[in-house]
């Protein structure tokens, strides 16, 4: 680098603080991308609109995250904004339950949450991928605190019913047990000639060295129990002291119980973008994020307001929309709107648009996921099974148990997810009362910790997304076909009125998807109001 | 008990492994059933951790309380809140079969379609038994024939 210097050669850092100088952040990023580097995140800042027309106006529809970002920011930009909101809470899908709520699903099951103060159910998101930018931006700039969320945890474990005789494993010993044997089949593979036309004599002999290495084979190029496999998948006596200190090895498991989907699925899950780490959580409970949020714009908001028509004339927005506690129909008129209701409720409102965003309303469709809470007595994961914060697997419809990544090592009851269902899984349970949903969740959760999860049991909440009553859905789904024929119809401005919300984003069911939708509907809207 | 793969069709156990294989994210493949059974895409907010199995259902009976009734509820009424479940109670929409085979197949608003998840001979069975049960009365039972007739292949996820 110095050299660089002395011969007037700029260093790439000093050339991409000139571009950014000069061109401003888009051709920074630009530079960036051409000189190698990843863009992580589509999030270039907050927006910094200014200048709104003198008295312009906004509605937006929803004080789900959405909603609010678009509150925010437009009223910065000089308009005059209300938000129309049919709960009597903040946030959306951005939620919370703790002891004293109290939950009515549709059909009628009201639940009262029993949990000690602290503790808490996540039903709709509960983890933040680092590279998500925008959220990350936001929670700092409204004081929102992030913690850990620890999502890969090596201790914690997988459980199949097809595999290791339906006995849970150790996620280190899945994943070690795994590589090995992989290694060793393709060790073997290549020197019994079987790659011979595909990898050059040189690449083979760098990847039998690479197997070796990675795959802990022995000298005779297999994978065998040893204390060298134990240095990773863990000893069946783990090291110690004095004159008794000698560890010993664990035994491995077989080939086939080690190709079970489950391994490689969870595997897989951890090595997925939006699920690696670093993974982080608000402190206390989603709903801090929309608590955040909405002490920023809490003002402008209307309350258990249930918007019935969007209609949209030349010279603006007419909302109708219902007072719930009266009944009484209201009237909201703006210059433009957001619209942020997800398409599940909106394909069921008299919407003036053209009938290709009608289309494309109709186009998504929802998954139906289902969470159950359970508070247990101690942390016996942590105290017995030495499992710190993380997830374990299973192939039963709970799909998973994760446990509490906060507050470790305290005494006292604390809340374990209990099942995270989905698909036919979520459906199946979605289907049953919350009573039945807890029961389930404890008969399945019960193979990874059997001799404490019914009895450490105190009391639970089960919510299925397709029976929340301001949601009748859980997250926005796109198919290749719908994305392609209805997604722009979906985003496009329509007169006055712009949707925004995960629905309209590439990142479905995640809080990123929804404020990278509003930021980009609330900047093409000023523009147009600009140049109107 | 059975895996509930995407894609129930000549090419299942294929279609099953790559519905799998795009699932490097956050999605447990096998437990898929939103938008339709294959369109899983990795970048949505999933369990993980592989595949889930869910119970086969053996009748209509059983496909109704498996699937349908996560959102029409057990007695059929559906709800209301900030929008409306259809109620399948006595409903007279239900008199023409295509109707209620073009929702399951196809999808409705935000509601799933669900070819794929279930197979023709499923659909026909949960629609014969809805329009056989909660007040309704349309007696002819709904044929495999009927359901093919209006089938709709599963289309690929975007991701």
């Amino acid at each position: 680098m110095t050299e660089d210097k002395e011969a007037g050669v700029p260093t790439r850092r000093q050339l991409l603080t000139a571009i950014g100088r000069a061109g401003g952040a888009a051709a920074l990023y630009q530079a960036m991308t051409a000189l190698g580097h990843a863009e992580p995140t589509q999030f270039k800042g907050p927006p910094r609109l200014s200048g709104a027309k003198k008295g312009a106006s906004v509605v937006v529809l929803g004080a789900g995250l959405a909603g609010m970002l678009a509150a925010y920011e437009l009223r910065k930009a000089g308009y005059k904004v209300r938000i129309l909101e049919y709960q009597a809470r903040p946030g959306g899908r951005n939620w919370t339950l703790r002891g004293g709520d109290t939950f009515t699903e549709l059909g009628g099951a009201t639940q009262k949450v029993g949990f000690a103060p602290g503790n808490y159910l996540n039903p709709g998101p509960w983890r933040i991928p680092h590279h998500h930018r925008t959220l990350i931006h936001y929670c700092q700039a409204f004081g929102v605190a992030l913690e850990p969320f620890i999502q890969l945890n090596h201790n914690a474990y997988i459980h199949s019913s097809n595999a290791y005789g339906g006995k849970p494993q150790r996620y280190k010993e899945a994943v070690v047990d795994f590589k090995g044997h992989v290694a060793e089949l393709l060790a073997k593979a290549a020197n019994q000639k079987a790659l011979d036309g595909a990898v050059t004599a040189e690449d083979q002999a760098k990847l039998l060295e690479a197997m070796r290495g990675w795959g802990l084979l022995d000298k005779d190029m297999a994978y065998k129990s040893s204390l060298r496999v134990s240095s990773q998948r863990g000893y069946d006596r783990a090291p110690g002291g004095g004159v008794n200190g000698a560890p010993t090895p664990s035994q491995i498991a077989k080939l086939s119980d080690v190709l079970d989907p489950k391994v490689w699925g969870a595997m897989n899950t951890h090595l997925g973008y939006l699920t690696q780490t670093t993974m982080f959580q608000p402190a206390g409970g989603m709903d801090m994020i929309g608590k955040g949020f909405a002490r920023q714009v809490n003002d402008l908001i209307t309350y258990n307001a249930k918007v019935m028509k969007v209609a949209q004339a030349p010279t603006g927005v007419t909302i109708s929309y219902q007072d719930l506690p009266s009944g009484q129909m209201r009237e909201e008129k703006a210059d433009y709107c957001v619209c942020t209701i997800p398409t599940t409720i909106l394909s069921q409102i008299d919407l003036q648009v053209a009938d290709s965003m009608k289309a494309a309303i109709q186009a998504v469709k929802y998954s139906m996921q289902v969470k159950v809470g359970l508070e247990m007595k101690r942390r016996f994961w942590e105290e017995d099974d030495y499992i710190y914060g993380g997830i374990s697997f299973t192939d039963q419809p709970i799909a998973l148990i994760s446990y509490p990544n906060d507050r470790m090592f305290s005494k006292g009851p604390a809340v374990v997810l209990g099942a995270y269902s989905n698909g036919a899984a979520g459906l199946l349970l979605s289907g049953m009362t919350p009573a039945e949903r807890i029961e389930t969740a404890l008969a399945q959760g019960a193979v990874f910790h059997p001799q404490s999860y019914r009895k450490e049991f105190s009391n639970g909440v089960a919510v299925a997304w397709s029976r929340v009553p301001w949601m009748l859905g859980c997250t926005s789904q796109w198919t290749e076909e719908n994305r392609a024929r209805h997604y722009q119809n979906l985003c496009a401005i329509d007169g006055r009125v712009v949707l925004a919300g995960e629905h309209a984003s590439y990142y479905g069911g995640w809080m990123e998807g929804s404020l990278l939708s509003a930021l980009d509907a609330i900047t093409r809207l000023h523009k147009l109001a600009q140049e109107a | 008990m059975k895996l509930r793969y995407p894609a129930l069709g000549l090419l299942a156990a294929f279609a099953a492994a790559q519905a799998i294989a795009q699932n490097t994210g956050d999605s447990p493949g096998g437990d898929s059933l939103g938008g339709n059974s294959r369109a899983n895409p990795g970048i949505q907010n999933r369990p993980g951790g592989g595949p889930v199995k869910t119970p086969d259902p053996r009748s209509g009976k059983e496909v109704y309380r498996q699937i349908c009734q996560a959102c029409h509820m057990a007695d059929g009424k559906g709800g209301t809140g900030a929008g409306t479940i259809p109620a399948l109670a006595g409903n007279a929409k239900l008199g023409v079969a295509a109707y209620p085979i073009t929702v399951v197949v196809r999808g409705k608003g935000g509601m799933p379609p669900f070819a794929g998840t279930l197979n023709p001979a499923e659909v026909a069975a949960v629609v014969t038994y809805v329009r056989t049960n909660f007040g309704n009365n349309f007696a002819k039972p709904v044929t495999e024939d009927e359901v093919k007739r209006l089938w709709v292949a599963p289309s690929a996820s975007d991701h």
